[in-house]
């Protein structure tokens, strides 16, 4: 087990929110590469937060402007329904990024509850490995497929969706991060002076193990966004109303050889997001553990 | 050897076990009558009550659960209630080009990623272990989809060498059923190749650092029969592991693919009875598939023994 740098220090310190505060300024001033991909998925956010002053009606048809290239008044031209493409793509940034964000907060959150316990009930642990190896085999993209159409239409379906196969994966690798932190002598240092139950969990356990879960949580945000893609793609997500970068691709099939466009911008603002995450995670993983960066990554 | 094989396989059948209950909890326990569910919008209440004594719906749920597990023990899934086809039968209708398609497409991965991830390893942090590590972040990173519709505009739409979608079935003539399956497969196997580039240079890596590499060197091979004869032999296990895990996403993308390309394989029946609300088919594939999936683990767990003597023991 690496030593993260996100460390916790116990509470010698007089206001510890704001220690952790420092660490990550500290932690980000020493990871420029973190901070530049931060920055700019941060940028992406703030566009699709800021969508309905930037961006205009990404509903509003206009049949008589139907597919129509590039112009002034609808800078990436209209589609089959002559609703502005670009307000749609815009828009179409908050779905992504909602479900991204609450898949991978939901499946951190659930997988350390379920992985601490995993990691320090024997008897438990093993069946709740059995039951994750079990989940685990089931295909995420079908059994997401299945839940989504299982529930009424709606973001809290997806997201409910795209979660539970994510689980099982946090779940393993928490325990396994457990396992590592139960073998350190620290803790058991802690437990000697008489630390056990929640408060030994709070203080030792999740604090030294939050750095690899950062990692875990950032690739579950980055296969979240295509799962919702896909689900929006197959017409089992969100519904058509609500812009999505899978609805306006699965609305472009039927003109894709006419105008291959419609479907390039939701691809390429798809792709650039997930890449932008998936890069966050590998870049995170590195300066967690410096060790396996020097064998060269990207 | 005997005790390893028993041992997996006993292993693997209380998971078969868990992940059938969960596959039947997921249509009994969701929200809403399973009968009401499974006759769709336009049932009458007769409809209804047919389908629930038909499906035993009226018994216990653990009875319930038994008789479907029985049935499927005996590889009956079940009726759609769409067409009123048994669901085995209908996966088998479309078994071959979803099996031709996975297949083509593990092909052409460890056709293009292990050589790519063995270079990598090889030239560590140079050139071209970059370009490597750069192609791999941007396959997990494009969605199947995507990347689908691309080569079909470049290859089929412009160059005209490929259909744009559809499927020969190998009755007509195994030449045009790979030409159909190529632009699948390639786009399948561009994300697939993303893992397994990464698995095979990490793995490669760590068996470089071996000290009997340094002594193969020692006693003068050269490097190129070292990397495949040695090394290559050695990174087995992880590369071939990490194949089976992600034949669980490959399933996933010829879902999406076979939608695209309009292939009517197991992927499309899926969609389609999901679009239909037609729940014994949908619980029938999803059963298939993961049992598929088990079994394949196992034989990749199995496979170990070929690689690492160590497990025959």
């Amino acid at each position: 087990m690496a030593v993260t740098d996100i460390r916790h220090t116990p509470a010698r310190r007089a206001n510890p929110a704001m220690d952790m505060g420092v660490q990550a300024l500290r932690f980000l001033k020493s990871h420029p590469e973190v901070t530049v991909t931060l920055g700019l998925i941060l940028v992406m956010a703030s566009i699709g937060l800021l969508a309905p002053w930037i961006a205009g009606d990404p509903a509003a048809i206009d049949p008589a402007d139907r597919l129509r290239p590039p112009s002034a008044e609808h800078r990436l031209g209209t589609d089959h329904l002559g609703r502005d493409v670009a307000a749609r793509l815009i828009h179409g940034t908050r779905n992504s990024m909602a479900v991204g964000f609450a898949v991978a907060a939901i499946a951190s959150l659930v997988g350390i509850a379920v992985g601490v316990y995993a990691g320090f009930s024997r008897i438990g642990g093993a069946v709740v490995m059995r039951l994750n190896d079990a989940m685990m085999s089931i295909p995420a993209v079908l059994l997401a497929i299945a839940l989504a159409s299982l529930m009424a239409q709606g973001l809290t379906a997806v997201i409910v969706a795209i979660t539970i196969p994510e689980i099982p994966r946090m779940v393993r690798v928490v325990r396994a991060l457990v396992l590592g932190v139960r073998a350190q002598p620290y803790l058991s240092a802690a437990v000697s002076i008489g630390t056990r139950g929640l408060p030994l969990v709070l203080r030792h356990v999740i604090p030294n193990m939050m750095g690899p879960v950062l990692v875990q949580a950032t690739y579950a945000c980055a296969s979240a966004i295509i799962a919702a893609a896909v689900l929006s793609f197959l017409g089992v997500g969100t519904s058509p109303e609500i812009p999505s970068w899978g609805g306006m691709m699965a609305d472009a099939r039927s003109q894709f050889r006419l105008h291959p466009t419609l479907m390039l911008y939701p691809g390429l603002a798809l792709s650039a997001l997930v890449l932008l995450v998936n890069i966050l995670g590998d870049r995170l993983s590195d300066a967690i553990d410096p060790r396996k960066a020097r064998k060269g990554a990207l | 050897m005997l005790y390893y094989v028993f041992g997996r396989l006993a292993a693997a059948i209380p998971t078969l076990l868990i992940v059938s209950v969960f596959i039947f909890g997921l249509v009994h326990l969701a929200p809403g009558d399973p009968a009401v569910l499974i006759a769709g919008d336009n049932a009458n209440p007769e409809q209804v009550a047919q389908i629930r004594e038909r499906l035993h719906l009226d018994r216990a749920l653990p009875v319930q659960f038994g008789i479907w597990f029985g049935h499927a023990m005996q590889f009956d899934l079940g009726a759609s209630v769409y067409s009123g086809k048994p669901v085995t039968e209908l996966i088998a209708q479309r078994i071959e080009p979803t099996f031709l398609l996975a297949g083509y497409t593990i092909l052409l991965t460890v056709l293009i990623a292990v050589p790519l991830g063995t270079i990598a390893a090889w030239k560590a942090n140079g050139w071209i272990d970059r370009l490597v590590m750069a192609f791999s972040v941007a396959g997990f990173s494009v969605p199947v989809f995507a990347t689908s519709y691309l080569l079909i505009y470049v290859f089929a739409v412009e160059l005209r060498w490929f259909p744009v979608q559809g499927y020969k079935p190998l009755a007509n003539g195994p030449w045009n059923t790979l030409v159909s399956l190529t632009l699948p497969s390639v786009a399948l196997a561009l994300v697939f190749s993303a893992l397994i580039a990464r698995v095979t240079r990490a793995a490669v890596l760590e068996v470089l650092q071996e000290n009997f590499i340094r002594t193969l060197r020692a006693k003068g091979l050269g490097t190129a029969r070292i990397l495949i004869v040695h090394v290559l032999k050695a990174a087995g296990v992880p590369i071939v592991t990490v194949i089976g895990i992600g034949i669980a996403a490959l399933i996933g993308g010829v879902v999406v693919t076979e939608s695209v390309f309009n292939i009517p394989g197991i992927g499309r029946l899926t969609v389609d009875a999901i679009v239909r609300r037609d729940y014994p088919v949908v619980q029938g594939i999803i059963l298939f598939f993961s049992a598929l999936l088990i079994l394949i683990n196992l034989v990749v767990d199995l496979s170990y023994a070929l690689f690492d003597p160590r497990v025959r023991g």
